[in-house]
């Protein structure tokens, strides 16, 4: 009941969007998100309701705080996995 | 989020690189077990289907408290919806809501003796067949603030006269004193629901760790965002710094959904009441207010429960712990009945009945995989 799904918006009629979940649409109500949306926009629906649209920007700072936060360990450990990676792949049969 | 860009949350170097950084933290701290708390069914989904536990130092216990909005309604709340049910009332609510058990009978159990029973997706479904009809229709309204923020919008878009809404909501950051308080509580830190905290902020947790001094990180739901939110609060178990700490930015703000906020407190006041299993919570139940009594089914109705006392209780009941469960003091393997007379198929409580709920999820992904004691 409470999992919150992403979707992309494809129309808007006053309060209400059509949103697209993975190919499936639906109609999501947008009485409680707090900011305008458009189509193209991402939002998070819970149970027929928009309760936040998604900026797209905030993605990548994601990412940069998850590698802020691994400062200070081994620079090693992580240039160890990428060329076991990199090993691996090499040695698979062409 | 393009469906896409959520690999970039699954990426292997990134997690190996979060657990190897959560196991030097959890070395450093030196002691056994450091425990924490999550408090949300969809934290312990992700943990479970991604084998995350696998992953996590042995000397981390990540334990989930009361995150399960279906296991936590009171058997009272229950009782009530089936008795409405029984007495001929039109009954809407949520999927995992209908085979909840009561004190003796869930909505499923009373759909079978001809109870009118309706499962929504969503509480606009419930207004829409109150628009369409004549008769009475209560929707019972379970959840936590991310359900009840669509009650509150609901009520305040003008819904007909024949329709109620018999609410069993919970506010859950009351329920964290609760369970920090508990006699013989070992929760040094705490996860806090990412999608709760869209709507209250992550400013509402700062009043607690004031108090509580313990600290507190909100955490997205993709593997590397609960590795990553992990990393964070050992580290201030480490350090002993309790503070809030938002590692759910792309959704969560310091203060929240102020739109959201003002419709859920328009509607909705904080009472306090028992969550199943757990405790009488300060606060911890949202009711109708006041001014929304010709739309609160309690209000709307004479609900007779007594009815329900000629019924016996379901025999295994007595021997079900999903209220030590939810509070985080055990776990489905403590459980006598846990994948053998309680299964979700045939659950005898309410862990193992919604997919949220922790029996349920430990049932589907094949248990937990404890490591402890093989060195």
């Amino acid at each position: 009941m409470c999992l919150g799904v992403p979707g992309k918006v494809m129309s808007v009629d006053g309060l209400v969007a059509v949103v697209d979940f993975w190919g499936v649409q639906k109609q999501v109500s947008l009485h409680i998100v707090d900011e305008p949306v458009v189509p193209g926009d991402y939002i998070l629906n819970h149970v027929g309701y928009a309760i936040r649209k998604i900026p797209q920007e905030e993605i990548a700072e994601t990412l940069a705080m998850y590698d802020e936060l691994l400062d200070g360990k081994p620079e090693d450990l992580m240039r160890q996995d990428v060329e076991s990676e990199v090993g691996a792949s090499r040695e698979r049969p062409s | 989020m393009k469906p896409g860009e959520q690999l970039k949350f699954r990426d292997p170097v990134r997690a190996k690189a979060l657990t190897t950084r959560l196991e030097e933290l959890v070395k450093e701290i030196g002691r056994d077990p450091i425990s924490v708390m999550h408090v949300c069914g969809s934290h312990e989904q992700a943990i479970a289907r991604f084998g995350l536990r696998t992953a996590f130092p042995l000397k981390l216990d990540v334990v989930m408290g009361p995150g399960c909005p279906v296991c936590i309604t009171d058997v009272p709340e229950v009782d009530e919806a089936v008795a409405l049910a029984l007495q001929g009332v039109r009954v809407c609510t949520y999927g995992d809501m209908v085979r909840v058990p009561g004190t003796v009978k869930s909505l499923a159990d009373v759909r079978g003796d001809g109870a009118n029973i309706e499962v929504v997706y969503g509480i606009d479904q419930a207004v829409e067949l109150a628009r369409k009809s004549t008769e009475e229709i209560v929707f019972f309204a379970t959840g936590f603030e991310t359900t009840a923020v669509a009650t509150a919008a609901a009520l305040l878009n003008d819904p007909p006269k024949n329709f109620s809404v018999l609410s069993a909501h919970k506010y859950i950051p009351p329920v964290m004193e609760i369970v920090t308080e508990m006699p013989g509580s070992r929760i040094e830190g705490f996860l806090a629901a990412g999608h709760a905290a869209i709507i209250t902020g992550s400013g509402v947790f700062e009043a607690f760790v004031n108090t509580h001094k313990v600290p507190v990180v909100v955490a997205g739901f993709e593997p590397l965002d609960i590795l990553a939110a992990l990393v964070k609060l050992v580290e201030l178990v480490r350090d002993q710094k309790p503070e809030v700490v938002n590692m759910f930015p792309r959704c969560v703000t310091h203060e929240g959904n102020k739109v959201a906020q003002e419709q859920l407190w328009k509607v909705f006041t904080p009472t306090g009441g028992r969550w199943r299993g757990i405790a009488h919570v300060p606060n911890g139940n949202l009711r109708l207010r006041e001014e929304w009594a010709a739309f609160d089914t309690r209000k709307r109705f004479n609900i007779d429960v007594s009815r329900l006392w000629d019924y016996a209780p379901p025999k295994l009941l007595g021997q079900c712990i999903c209220g030590e469960i939810m509070s985080g003091s055990k776990s489905p393997k403590h459980c006598a009945l846990f994948g053998k007379e309680c299964l979700p198929e045939n659950p005898v409580g309410a862990c193992m009945v919604s997919s949220e709920g922790t029996c349920r999820i430990w049932h589907q992904y094949g248990g937990h995989l404890d490591l402890r004691g093989i060195s």
